[in-house]
């Protein structure tokens, strides 16, 4: 490599970074949407480096379905306790209990949909301008036409077919009153170079994301984790499994995969065979050819 | 992927592409070929295209559906936005802009080139060079994209005949000469069957020279920025509250050109403070230097007054700085460009208000031509314009740093991006 090159990892920290600071400068109240999961784990690692050796100048958020692997919890009080920022959590169960919004029923239900009224309401309760989030383009086709700044109105909607043009590293985060910004600072990283870095820089990762033996039964072929809110159908039954998480989300939702993938270089050599992608085990992702983009226009993560 | 290691991948290059092409050119089955045939598609991404492709009666997977992604584009089968798109090789990673091609989105044509490194420009081996070629082609010269690859596709359609090919490769050369465009290749293609696309094609003996991935693979990309002018813009000032840390002052920033070392002697504009680099931070690694795209905080000798916006630079080879502006301005606004309206102008890091003075001329993009009668500066129209600016800015021409030449212009009152610069 030429002196003065940079690898692709470093061409895309420098870019994140890059886009974290212009929130920094361009926002009055932004957060972190913090999930537990690795995307948003990387996006907290960079804002670490991005503002050092001050702190990170803005809160987590973190929007608790109720339906949470506990090992998420506490990697998550633990990374808040390190880096010395705030913690804001909005619940779901509280939205529930408050009647704004009501919990779906039958064996698929799961309180994925339902995020999105709490985490509309905790970015006007805390009067946040901005929310970074973990997203990445080639996660899913709807994803793929996102900007690094988004924007969303009063509602907290999007409009994919009235985007604003971002070029070069300008962006825009220019608003009206009630409105606000959706900024993804790792959109052009991919699954493997969210690994490969979390590799490289040695972070730290909840221990769902290793092997480990658990509780789980089969539906439709996809591994989900028994819990006491998890109900089986007739012909399911719970067993036994060495599972790893692939991505983390909330328990209804998050397939497991089964490995013995048991370090970072063994979990490497996995996404490399995979033929699948990680959202292909989503089964909020399955409901329908546009699932992705209806949450997003409605003020999805 | 069979090559993996995890070595390789942290010595991979990173290229950015953008695609021009009509709507019929096969842009979206040439970007579906490379992402099948260089295994970057997943099962169950390709089932969904199998179950769309019978679904809608196509004779055979239809690679052009890899890359919908809104529900409007399925059910129109075009694409509305800028899309973008991954995939690697063991030698480089690479992002695509997909950009649609139809003639009122314009403004996503030059949104994808504004970052590219290479752009693919598709012609149908059927119609050679058209109005179409013609302004993919001005848009790549006028965005400075630094190379050319020039898919001549369908040649299946044309029996991949060698004759067409020479044919479309000549006219492509005179045109290109008229635009200046210094480095383009041409590769015979038919992105429906996958010849010369990732495998080299068994029909084309004639030709001799790379496939299209093979072309991508070795475009050189270490010169596409500028390492002569030291430029760097104040993004954020880092003053940490602790006790540890108590007389850190570090300015972050991205380097825009031009190569910083520790105990380098800069000038800080607008006023001029002369000081020099302390340290070059990165997390907690003291660096070097500090090179385009880099993402530093730099440390200055003396304490001296510096904030967002202002632009760190070497003595003896300062920026232009003025308030007054001769650019080439893309509009991207529905609304057409106010002559003497006032804007929010960004540039670099710097936020200023400018007012448009005067329109020179606009550019039949499919032509070539000025245009001097009307100057009315409508969504997707090129024009030559001046601007005034409240401040002065510190700028560079366009052809010289593609970061420091850029602007774009803000709506005040919508908040939109209306327009976006390349200064002369």
């Amino acid at each position: 490599m030429d002196k003065y090159n940079l690898t692709h990892l470093d061409e895309l920290e420098s870019e994140s970074i890059f886009v974290i600071r212009e929130v920094a400068a361009q926002f009055e109240r932004p957060a972190i949407l913090f999930s537990g999961g690795k995307d948003s784990i990387v996006m907290t690692h960079l804002a670490k480096k991005a503002f050092w050796p001050a702190r990170i100048p803005f809160p987590l958020l973190h929007i608790d379905t109720g339906h949470n692997f506990q090992e998420t919890i506490d990697f998550r009080d633990d990374l808040v306790k390190e880096l010395g920022v705030k913690l804001i959590v909005g619940s779901v169960q509280e939205s529930i209990d408050n009647g704004r919004v009501t919990e779906e029923k039958g064996y698929n239900a799961s309180r994925n949909l339902l995020q999105t009224v709490t985490l509309l309401d905790a970015i006007e309760r805390n009067k946040f301008d901005c929310c970074m989030g973990g997203g990445r383009r080639d996660e899913e086709k709807a994803r793929a036409k996102e900007r690094f700044f988004s924007h969303r109105d009063e509602f907290g909607q999007w409009d994919p077919k009235n985007q604003r043009p971002e070029l070069w590293n300008i962006f825009n985060g220019r608003k009206h009153m009630g409105e606000h910004f959706r900024v993804f600072p790792i959109s052009n990283w991919t699954e493997m170079d969210v690994w490969q870095y979390i590799l490289k820089e040695s972070v730290p990762m909840p221990s769902i994301y290793y092997t480990h033996q658990r509780e789980v039964f089969n539906r439709d072929g996809t591994w989900l984790a028994a819990a006491p809110f998890m109900k089986l159908k007739p012909n399911e039954h719970t067993e036994i499994r060495e599972v790893r998480c692939r991505t983390i989300g909330d328990i209804s939702c998050t397939g497991l995969s089964l490995s013995t993938a048991n370090t970072l270089e063994e979990i490497i050599a996995e996404i490399a065979a995979t033929r699948v992608t990680e959202r292909g085990s989503r089964a909020d992702d399955l409901r329908s050819e546009a699932a992705m983009e209806d949450r997003k226009k409605e003020g999805y993560f | 992927m069979t090559e993996f290691s995890s070595k390789g991948y942290l010595d991979m290059e990173l290229l950015r592409f953008t695609t021009a092409g009509s709507v019929d050119d096969g842009k979206s089955t040439l970007i579906g070929r490379l992402l099948y045939d260089s295994k970057s598609i997943f099962e169950d991404q390709l089932e969904a295209v199998k179950r769309a492709s019978i679904q809608r009666g196509n004779e055979y997977i239809n690679l052009a559906l890899i890359t919908d992604g809104l529900r409007a584009e399925r059910e129109q089968g075009i694409t509305i936005d800028v899309a973008y798109r991954y995939f690697a090789t063991p030698r480089r990673k690479f992002i695509i802009a997909d950009t649609p091609g139809h003639v009122q989105y314009t403004r996503n044509m030059v949104t994808g080139a504004s970052t590219a490194n290479a752009a693919i420009i598709l012609i149908d081996a059927r119609n050679g060079v058209t109005e179409q070629t013609c302004r993919h082609s001005y848009i790549a010269s006028l965005l400075q994209i630094p190379h050319i690859v020039v898919c001549i596709n369908k040649m299946d359609l044309v029996e991949y005949k060698e004759e067409v090919f020479l044919s479309i490769r000549k006219t492509f050369d005179e045109f290109a000469r008229l635009l200046e465009l210094r480095d383009y290749s041409f590769v015979p293609i038919s992105a429906l069957f996958g010849d010369n696309v990732v495998e080299q094609s068994k029909k084309m003996d004639w030709y001799s020279g790379g496939t299209l991935l093979e072309v991508l693979e070795h475009v050189p990309i270490n010169h596409d920025y500028n390492l002569q002018d030291a430029r760097f813009p104040v993004q954020y000032v880092i003053r940490p509250i602790s006790d540890e840390f108590h007389d850190y002052r570090g300015y972050a920033g991205r380097v825009d050109g031009g190569i910083f070392k520790p105990g380098d002697k800069v000038v800080v504009l607008p006023e001029m403070h002369k000081t020099s680099v302390k340290s070059i931070d990165a997390c907690e690694r003291q660096l070097d230097s500090a090179f385009p795209p880099m993402s530093v905080t730099l440390q200055l000798e003396d304490d001296i007054d510096v904030s967002r916006g202002d632009m760190i630079v070497k003595e003896n080879n300062l920026p232009q700085i003025s308030q007054d502006l001769v650019v080439m301005m893309c509009w991207m606004n529905p609304r057409p460009m106010q002559l003497n309206g006032k804007y929010a102008l960004k540039h670099t890091t710097r936020d200023v208000r400018c007012i448009i003075k005067e329109v020179h001329h606009k550019v039949d993009v499919n032509t070539l031509t000025k245009i001097e009668g009307d100057l009315e500066v409508k969504m997707n129209d090129i024009a030559k314009v001046s601007i005034r600016t409240t401040k002065p800015l510190f700028f560079d021409s366009y052809s010289r740093n593609r970061r420091t030449g850029a602007l774009v212009l803000i709506d005040e009152g919508t908040n939109e991006t209306v327009g976006v610069g390349m200064i002369e």
